[in-house]
This record gives C-alpha cells, sequence and structure tokens, in this order.
C-alpha cells in the first residue's frame, strides 16, 4: 500500500477505536448499575433506562432553572437516582421479593413505563439539549477528533465504576453487600441486616444510572424515552459481562462499544447492531455465565 | 314475539335497498352547493385536522364571500357566478384517522348527506379507502395532501390530486441539483445516501438511489442505518471518507440531531446536505441543535416566505390569522387550494351533476400566480387525476430560521453553498 494510505487507514482506525472506547465507557456505567442490582437482589430492572432518563432530565432542569452546569450536577443527581433507588426498593421491590419471577418482571417493567410516561405528562416529549454547557467543542490530535464531553463523561465513568469497584470490594458494608448476594440466609445468620443490603443495591444501582445520566446529558439530546436507546444495549453488557459481574459489566461496555463502531464501518453500519446480538447470542449459548460470571 | 322480528329484517333489508339504489340526488341548480370534507377531526391527529378544516372553511369563505382584491379563484364574485350565485356548504367527516372510519364516513356523506363531491383525507391510508367509495357511487374526490405515489396508479376515474406525491419530492432534489448546475454553476456528482431503515426511510432511499441511476449522479456511500441508535460514529466516518459532493438525508427527529451532532464533532464537512423534510424541519431540530443546524437543506411543500415573491400568501395568511390564531401550514394551505380548485370545477361545470364536475376537473387549468402553493400551476393528468405541475420547494436554515432558497424564482434567500466548515462557523 502506498503510504499516504497507509497513513489514511490508520488515522481512520485510530478514530473508530478511540469513538468505540469512549462510547463503550458510557454503555459501562449504565450497565454496572444493572449488574449490580441483579448480582444482589436477584432482580432485573427494567425500569434502569427509566432512571437514566430521570438524571438526564435532573440535570436538564438544575441547569435551565439553577443554572448549575451538569458538572456540578453530578454529585446533586447522583445523590438523587440513589434516593430514588431506595424508594423504588422501598415502596415496591421489597412486596414482590419472594413473588414468582414473572411478578418481579412485570413490576419493574410497569415502573419503567409509569416513569416514561410521567415525563412525557410532566415535561412534554418535547427532545432537549443542553446548549452551552462548561466543558464542549472537541480537541483535534494527530488529525483526530475528540468531543470534550465524551472524553469527561469516559473518565467519569471510568471513575464511578472504580469508586463502586472499590466500595463493594474494600469496605465492610461492601463486604456484606457480597455476602449478601453470595448466600441470603448465611449473611443473615452472620449478623447482615439483608433488607438493608437490598437497598443498599438498589441505592448505589439508582446512582449509577443518575451518574450515567448527568454525564450523557452533557452531550446527548433528553426526551422521555431516551432510556430505551441505552437499556438494550445495557443488557446485553450485563449478559456478556455475566450477571453481577462489575468488572465483567465494565470490559464487556467497553466491548460492545468497539464492536458497535468497528463492525458498523467494517462491515456495514445498516448491521451494527446485527454483530452486538450475534455475539450476545453466542455468549449465551457458548458460555451463560458470560466472561466475568460465576454462576 | 317472532312475527316483529321477521318484520324488523325485512324492513331493514328493504331500507338498505333503497339506500343503495337511491342514485345521489342531483337536482336543479340550487341556492347551495353540498361539499363532503374528511378529515381527522379527533385522535391523536386532531391539531392537524383542526388546521386542515380551518383551511377548507377559509377557502369557503373566500368563494361566498366577494373578494376582489385577491388574486384567487372565484374571489372577486359571491358564490359561483354559474350556478346563480349559489353559495358552498362544507359538511365535514371524521376519520379519526382509521381507513375504516374513512370508507363509512365518505359513504354516508354520499348517499345520506347527497353531497356533489368529497374532499379529504390528509392519511394517505385513509384517502385510499374513502376515494374508493366516491369511485364505487360515481362522485368525485379531490385529494389535497396526501402524497404516496400509490395513490394516483389505481386506475380511478373519479381521484384527482392537486399536491405533488413522494415520488415528485425526490424528484425536486434532481432537478434542484440540475438548476444549480445550470444557474449557479454549482457541480454536483457524487452523492451519499443516508436514511433510517424503517418503512418511510427504506422508501425515500430506494427513490433517491433510482432517481441518482437515471439522471447520471455516482452514489458513492449507500448508508442505510437503524433508527433510535445509540450513536452514528461509523456511519459518520463512512460518509466522512466518501466524501460526496451532497449528502442526502431520511431522518426522523432523534436521529437528525444525533447526525447533526456527529458531524461537529468528527469535522465532518460536506459541501450540501439536503434532507427529505421530517426530522430535519421538525420545530424541535432546530430549537435542539440551534446554530449547529445552520446550512442544512430540507424539502417543504410551503413556506410563510413564499410571501416574499408571492403577496397573496401573506393576504391569506393574515386572514388566516385572525381566524383561527395561527400562521398556516403545508396542510392547511393544501387544503385550502383543494377546496379553491373543487369550487372553480364545479362553478365551470354550472351544475351538480358529478359527471359535469368530473369533465370541468379534468380541464381545470389554474396558472401558479393564482395559488397559495409553490406550484407550476394546477392542470390534471386525464389518465390519473394526479396534477401534472405540481412541486416542492426547498428550504435552507440560514441564521437558525428556514428560507426558501428553491425554486430559484420563488427564493427569499440566496442558497449558500458550500456550507462552510466546522472550524469556519
Amino acid at each position: 500500500m502506498p503510504p499516504l494510505l497507509v497513513d489514511r487507514v490508520t488515522k481512520m482506525l485510530s478514530q473508530l477505536l478511540i469513538s468505540g472506547f469512549l462510547m463503550g465507557l458510557i454503555f459501562s456505567l449504565v450497565a454496572v448499575g444493572l449488574t449490580l442490582i441483579w448480582g444482589v437482589v436477584e432482580i432485573v430492572n427494567f425500569a434502569h433506562g427509566a432512571f437514566l432518563m430521570l438524571g438526564m432530565y435532573a440535570t436538564y432542569w438544575l441547569y435551565r432553572l439553577l443554572s448549575i452546569d451538569p458538572l456540578f450536577a453530578l454529585p446533586i443527581c447522583t445523590i438523587l437516582l440513589f434516593f430514588v433507588g431506595i424508594v423504588t426498593y422501598r415502596l415496591m421491590i421489597r412486596r414482590v421479593l419472594t413473588a414468582p419471577m414473572v411478578a418481579q418482571i412485570f413490576s419493574t417493567f410497569g415502573l419503567m413505563v409509569f416513569l416514561e410516561n410521567m415525563a412525557h405528562f410532566l415535561w412534554s416529549s418535547d427532545y432537549r439539549l443542553i446548549k452551552e454547557p462548561i466543558v464542549h467543542g472537541r480537541l483535534e490530535v494527530f488529525g483526530l477528533f475528540i468531543s470534550k464531553p465524551q472524553l469527561v463523561a469516559a473518565a467519569g465513568a471510568m471513575v464511578a465504576t472504580g469508586l463502586v469497584y472499590w466500595f463493594v470490594t474494600r469496605t465492610q458494608t461492601g463486604r456484606a453487600l457480597q455476602a449478601t448476594a453470595e448466600d441470603k440466609e448465611a449473611a443473615a445468620l452472620m449478623g447482615i441486616n439483608s433488607d438493608r443490603m437490598f437497598a443498599l443495591a438498589w441505592g448505589i444501582g439508582g446512582a449509577c444510572a443518575g451518574a450515567a445520566g448527568v454525564l450523557l446529558a452533557n452531550f446527548y439530546f433528553i426526551f422521555p424515552k431516551v432510556g430505551d436507546i441505552f437499556n438494550l444495549t445495557a443488557f446485553v453488557v450485563v449478559a456478556l459481562g455475566g450477571f453481577g459481574s462489575i468488572p465483567g459489566a465494565f470490559i464487556a461496555g467497553i466491548i460492545i462499544g468497539l464492536v458497535q463502531v468497528l463492525g458498523g464501518h467494517l462491515v456495514a453500519p445498516a448491521f451494527k447492531s446485527v454483530i452486538v446480538f450475534i455475539i450476545y447470542l453466542v455468549v449465551v449459548i457458548a458460555r451463560p455465565q458470560g466472561l466475568f460470571g460465576k454462576f | 314475539m317472532k312475527r316483529f322480528t321477521y318484520l324488523a329484517v325485512a324492513l331493514t333489508l328493504l331500507l338498505c335497498l333503497v339506500g343503495t339504489s337511491c342514485k345521489p340526488a342531483t337536482p336543479e341548480p340550487a341556492a347551495e352547493v353540498v361539499i363532503g370534507a374528511i378529515y381527522p377531526l379527533s385522535g391523536s391527529l386532531a391539531p392537524t385536522g383542526e388546521l386542515l378544516r380551518n383551511g377548507v372553511e377559509l377557502a369557503v369563505e373566500i368563494i361566498n364571500g366577494e373578494y376582489p382584491d385577491l388574486n384567487l379563484p372565484l374571489a372577486a364574485e359571491a358564490g359561483l357566478p354559474n350556478l346563480g350565485g349559489a353559495k358552498i356548504r362544507v359538511i365535514f367527516g371524521d376519520h379519526e384517522a382509521s381507513p375504516e372510519k374513512g370508507l363509512s364516513e365518505a359513504e354516508r356523506l354520499i348517499t345520506e348527506e347527497n353531497v356533489v363531491a368529497l374532499l379529504g383525507c390528509y392519511n394517505s391510508s385513509v384517502t385510499a379507502t374513502a376515494s374508493e367509495a366516491a369511485e364505487r357511487l360515481g362522485i368525485p374526490f379531490l385529494n389535497p395532501e396526501s402524497t404516496s405515489p400509490k395513490l394516483h396508479t389505481r386506475g380511478f376515474k373519479w381521484f384527482f390530486r392537486t399536491t405533488p406525491h413522494d415520488r415528485t419530492f425526490a424528484e425536486n432534489f434532481f432537478d434542484f441539483l440540475k438548476d444549480l448546475k445550470e444557474q449557479k454553476g454549482i457541480d454536483v456528482h457524487t452523492l451519499s445516501i443516508v436514511y433510517e431503515d424503517t418503512l418511510w426511510g427504506a422508501d425515500v432511499g430506494e427513490a433517491e438511489k433510482e432517481l441518482a441511476a437515471e439522471r447520471g449522479y455516482e452514489v458513492v456511500a449507500d448508508i442505510p442505518y437503524e433508527h433510535e441508535t445509540a450513536e452514528v460514529t461509523s456511519e459518520v466516518l463512512k460518509l466522512k471518507e466518501a466524501s460526496a459532493d451532497a449528502v442526502m438525508m431520511a431522518s426522523y427527529i432523534s436521529d437528525a440531531i444525533l447526525y447533526q451532532k456527529t458531524f461537529k464533532d468528527l469535522d465532518f464537512n460536506p459541501p450540501g446536505i439536503l434532507a427529505m423534510d421530517s426530522g430535519h424541519i421538525d420545530p424541535s431540530f432546530l430549537g435542539t441543535v440551534g446554530a449547529d443546524g445552520n446550512y442544512i437543506m430540507s424539502r417543504e411543500v410551503w413556506a410563510l416566505d413564499l410571501s416574499v415573491k408571492k403577496p397573496v400568501v401573506k393576504t391569506v395568511n393574515d386572514m388566516f390569522v385572525e381566524r383561527y390564531g395561527k400562521n398556516m401550514d403545508g396542510s392547511c394551505a393544501r387544503s385550502f387550494t383543494g377546496m379553491l380548485v373543487l369550487a372553480d370545477a364545479i362553478n365551470r361545470a354550472g351544475s351538480t351533476d358529478p359527471e359535469a364536475i368530473r369533465k370541468a376537473l379534468l380541464e381545470t387549468d389554474i396558472p401558479g400566480d393564482m395559488l397559495i402553493m409553490p406550484w407550476e400551476g394546477i392542470k390534471f393528468d386525464p389518465e390519473t387525476g394526479q396534477n401534472t405541475l405540481g412541486r416542492g420547494i426547498i428550504v435552507q436554515v440560514q441564521d437558525e430560521k428556514y428560507y426558501t432558497v428553491w425554486p430559484f424564482d420563488l427564493a427569499s434567500k440566496d442558497i449558500i453553498w458550500p456550507m462552510p466548515t466546522w472550524s469556519e462557523r
């Protein structure tokens, strides 16, 4: 190949790798919350995308009404969604813990429908965008383009995932959480209040969605059903990484991001989801526990 | 009791027979000409239905009243002069966007209300069924605003359509490119075609590819994409690689926003972007992307700034605003025009006999300057009943507003081509 072409191809490949990696990290953060709830409480939270949407709207209204930039809204929205998670657990999930799985699925699915329609009712179906956040524009490095808000979001996703992982593996409470996930009865015998641990898991799950919402709101458009766009990908990421595994979700998110962008470009954009779901099917058939799953 | 049932059934059957055998009444020239109009007046399309209805009502007001200053058909005299000044009365039917309702409303209006012609129905699917009733019962059906290309190719005798259809709109892009070369010296040779993968986008993509081949343009990138996807990086990088002279897009609103943001993030600078309305003219589009949406071009059926070259547009719109408190849009401008065309034909027919009206419709010849539409005029194809002089317009976003830039003789602003690159903005 002539050197000019080689140069162009490497440039294109690097651009694809960077874009895919950045998008993948966002997928990771969304998926971490989902996988944590599954791992501890063993309930699939279909409303996770709706939590993400709430986080985005909270960021938007803080910006519009109180002129708080998304960067500073990050702690506020994370804490807010932490409580949304806990309230959801206390009011709803606790009642279906021992119910058949169908009831559990329907309750979180119903919650999703409720939250989306509530957003529709309260804030209309208009598309919204945070127009001038502090971090905006793009970087140009060696002819490659990197969107600054996306870079911040990716870094934020990495830090947030790291924090959750640190909390779960290195702190007393985190270990109690793990113990509950492993064996609820045995943990209870050791004096761990499983009800509290479940609530905590929902809280952290919500907080992850909240943080992802803020980071996304920095550059993504907001509308009541925006969660749906990320929900499906998040489920694939969780299944690929292994239900309940935080490092699994992290790595799988990046894999899916890269596969979507690279596959979309090298094969055909129309097939990018096809490739993602083929990987999903192969994993489900060949290694049902996922890349890092324990069971 | 049984006897009563028999009696009831027999009576019902008898009534049905009477209902179907009764030819719609065609009375002597009367003081009133009754026309049926079927629109989505309730349900999710109710706001649009209301506008369509207002368009028809304003047209009726202009026909029935005396507006000597307005250069529109039948505006100057009161009523229909050839029918002794008879006034038009419109009976509205509500189809709620349902093809079945549209059909039954058409039958009701023809057989019970004895309307002499029908107008409607906005939704292509409803127009299809309602016009079948008109065809069967031998009543002229004028469709002012449905754009499915299939409607006029059914071999119907009583069907007429004033609006251009989707195929024409796709052709307009290529007419525009030709004009661009001939009149502005801008040569576009290669095209990238991007479209969402549900029915609408796929249809548009197909039509554009076909036309590009017919007219000798080279499609260097053909990119169908998944509707409501999370990111479009690979799509945009493909576009960047292809670096065509122009990009044609068919996107719904969320995708349109996502593409526009990704174009900027990845520094994609095509000389021109031609969008197939929908997402790119949705009020949310500029509301969301703001100045980043500048220089995008989209096809449109109508725009208020046509008034710069056609003062009658402003006069009619002012009357509309005064009565209904809103500006006109492409839908009600077309229902307004449809009503005028129908009344013009009835007047020339000089009678309310359906066959006479049909003949008069076939002889319709209204010049473009007597319309509030950007069309070259109205003349129906005798085989299909399709208006052969219709065309769309192309608007361009400049300073976060849409301006008509093509046809060049109707433009309110000069076209900006190529668009400035992102670093120049």
